[in-house]
């Protein structure tokens, strides 16, 4: 009993101080990419490439004066972000992130915990994401904020359904809710994955879980309830220094928690492609090596007089990665790391990808795209695919 | 373990239901009511009900209340005013509460000796699978009626809400 | 390991039910009355499960699943009637509202 606290304790340090780091740099890598499909630098300045500048931010929020309107609500206004970042922070305790693990005698695995209704302790999670935003939204005693909060709220609960009617899809292929069985089920190569398999191929619950995922971490082209230039940045307007930086982290971790869902509900989590005796523990070596010599080669003729340092030491930097990817030791658990860590990031990539190619839908256009389209879409699929389901079996 | 879990979740319970009854502002009812269903929640853990638990809190506490919670900021409502409360209703009613809580918990503690207990793990048959196995083939006639009654109920909602178009 | 006797979960969900009773008939705040109304519905899905846990049978998280579901009807109806209520009347009182034309 005591090795499990203890192995327990180390696991949420581990995987908490990952997180928030990661946190951090989501935001460095979201203002990259916008940057780059603008055709412009990005944060350039502060430190090489901008590296420090989740630094810079962190310590230009904290130090910022934290104000409170007058006649606003003091409870809630203090108690809003909280709650946001604290249910947005706790979904991860069921993701699991790869297999069984033997390390230095202690075997467990590279997961929290494994509930049995783990896909419905996400929802249940992501339901009381609400009350953040719509207690933030009224407690600042300011027209815009409560339209703002009201509106987002409504946004977040009627993109639920058709979420939850897409997680419901796949759910049918696979059998479980517990989302260490799900991996499970999907396992032995691509073509096991819920995206592509059995009697349905879950492709359109895929696109509708994604949609669905876009509103509700309030993302574009959904994000009128927040946006700068339409509605002063709705609900989170009066909040300044660590309350905006709690709904800025509980955004970010929003979107971390739907795109791992959506990785182990259609991708097949943590598991690779193609088997490892095809060769799939190359790929990792491959794309740091390729990396790493881009790196030196573009270090040798830099395009500015700064990246005579920086690249060649980025270069370096990705062929030690590509090297350790070769040791046979760490494979067992830095390989389903790595497969689970791509597909979560080409899923965020999408995110960024989107933000920065559509433009907005309009308040009463999104709340009749979901009720209208995405609604009997996400039905009709579920409809298929339980009827398919039930005629090969 | 479990009498503690039980004690703390069940005294954050009744802490927040007194909240409700007794708080004047409706947005202060509203968040201990969520208080109360969210340890409802864990309790119903406790006896085995996951699915009922992960319910409670999807439905209950993340669905109706919010539709609560909308309703009291759009309206936004101010404090209860003192005026018009008979006194009568007061100095009657509130012993004859306790006096018929008195009589539930008697009865209570008769039909249910202490020594018949219950612990976390003693009942597994309240999964997902028993549940929806149940639900699809004993309660068909119950889960179509409710269907039907939630139809009925949603397009009650809009044809009163709705607002004319003039 | 403590074990919790079932009947502490009976008395919960009577203590429960009698808060609600009592909100529903001391409050004057409509919307208030209505959250009572959902304690006592929170109070009956208690029983129903103990119940279930008592017996051994799913039957009675079946029950409470529709108690849900009927509560989360009637939520949405009565939210629509106050709605309407309040358009014409502008209070929430229920004293005030006593009458059937103004």
């Amino acid at each position: 009993m005591d090795s499990f606290i203890v192995i327990s304790l180390v696991k949420v340090v581990v995987v908490f101080a990952v997180l928030l780091t990661t946190l951090a740099y989501l935001q460095w890598v979201e203002r990259k990419v916008i940057a780059h499909i603008q055709v412009r630098p990005g944060p350039y300045r502060v430190g090489p490439h901008g590296l420090l500048q989740p630094l810079a931010d962190v310590i230009k929020l904290i130090t910022k004066e934290d104000l409170a309107p007058p006649f606003a609500h003091k409870t809630l206004f203090l108690a809003a972000p909280f709650m946001a970042i604290t249910l947005a922070l706790m979904s991860i305790c069921v993701i699991p992130f790869g297999p069984i693990i033997h390390m230095g005698g202690v075997q467990t695995w590279m997961q929290l915990t494994d509930l049995n209704i783990g896909v419905l302790f996400v929802l249940a999670v992501s339901s009381m994401g609400v009350y953040g935003v719509a207690f933030a939204g009224w407690a600042s005693n300011n027209k815009y904020a409560l339209l703002g909060g009201l509106r987002s709220s409504a946004q977040m609960i009627s993109y639920e359904l058709p979420m939850s009617i897409a997680i419901a899809s796949p759910l049918l292929l696979s059998n479980t809710l517990s989302l260490r069985a799900l991996v499970d089920s999907q396992a032995g190569g691509m073509w096991h994955w819920n995206v592509l398999r059995g009697p349905f191929p879950q492709i359109f619950s895929f696109i509708i879980f994604l949609i669905a995922a876009f509103a509700e971490t309030n993302r574009v082209p959904f994000d009128l309830p927040e946006a700068e230039n339409e509605l002063v940045a709705g609900f989170h307007i009066e909040y300044s220094s660590m309350k905006f930086a709690s709904f800025f982290m509980a955004e970010y971790a929003n979107m971390i928690t739907v795109s791992c869902m959506a990785v182990l509900l259609f991708l097949g989590g943590w598991a690779a492609p193609w088997s490892a005796k095809y060769g799939s523990s190359v790929v990792p070596v491959a794309i740091f090596g390729c990396a790493g010599l881009i790196a030196l080669y573009h270090g040798m003729h830099p395009a500015r007089r700064r990246d005579r340092y920086t690249l060649p030491g980025a270069g370096i930097v990705f062929l030690t990665i590509a090297a350790i990817f070769l040791l046979p030791m760490v494979q067992n658990w830095l390989l389903p790391l790595f497969w689970f860590g791509a597909k979560v990031g080409s899923i965020l990539f999408t995110f960024m990808w989107v933000r920065g190619t559509l433009p907005r839908l309009r308040y009463d256009q999104l709340m009749g795209f979901t009720w209208k389209y995405l609604f009997p879409a996400a039905i009709l699929n579920l409809l298929v695919t339980g009827f398919l389901v039930a005629w090969v079996s | 373990m479990d009498v503690i879990l039980f004690l703390v979740f069940a005294i954050f319970a009744v802490a927040c239901a007194i909240n409700v009854v007794v708080q004047t502002h409706p947005i202060s009812s509203a968040i201990s009511l969520i208080g109360v269903m969210a340890s409802l929640a864990v309790l119903y853990l406790l006896l085995g009900a996951e699915f009922i638990a992960a319910a409670q809190v999807i439905v209950y506490a993340g669905a109706i209340m919010v539709l609560f919670v909308f309703v009291i900021m759009l309206l936004n409502a101010g404090t209860e005013s003192k005026k018009g409360r008979s006194l009568v209703a007061q100095a009657l009613g509130a012993p004859l509460l306790v006096a018929l809580l008195g009589i539930l918990a008697f009865f209570v503690q008769r039909l249910f000796p202490r020594e018949y207990t219950t612990h976390f793990g003693g009942f597994t048959g309240g999964t997902a699978k028993d549940v929806g196995r149940a639900l699809f083939t004993t309660y068909l006639l119950p889960f179509e009626a409710t269907s039907i009654l939630i139809l009925i109920a949603i397009v009650g909602a809009i044809v009163l809400a709705h607002k004319e178009m003039d | 390991m403590g074990a919790v006797p079932i009947s502490w979960f009976l008395a919960l969900s009577a203590v429960l039910f009698v808060l609600g009773v009592a909100g529903f008939l001391l409050r004057r705040n409509i919307i208030t009355v209505f959250m009572s109304i959902e304690l006592m519905l929170n109070a009956v899905n208690l029983s129903f499960v103990t119940f279930a846990y008592q017996f051994k049978k799913v039957d009675g998280h079946l029950l409470a699943l529709f108690v849900m579901v009927v509560a989360a009807a009637e939520a949405a109806v009565g939210l629509a009637i106050i709605l309407t209520v309040f358009k014409h009347r502008a209070t929430l009182n229920i004293d005030d509202v006593n009458a059937m034309k103004n």
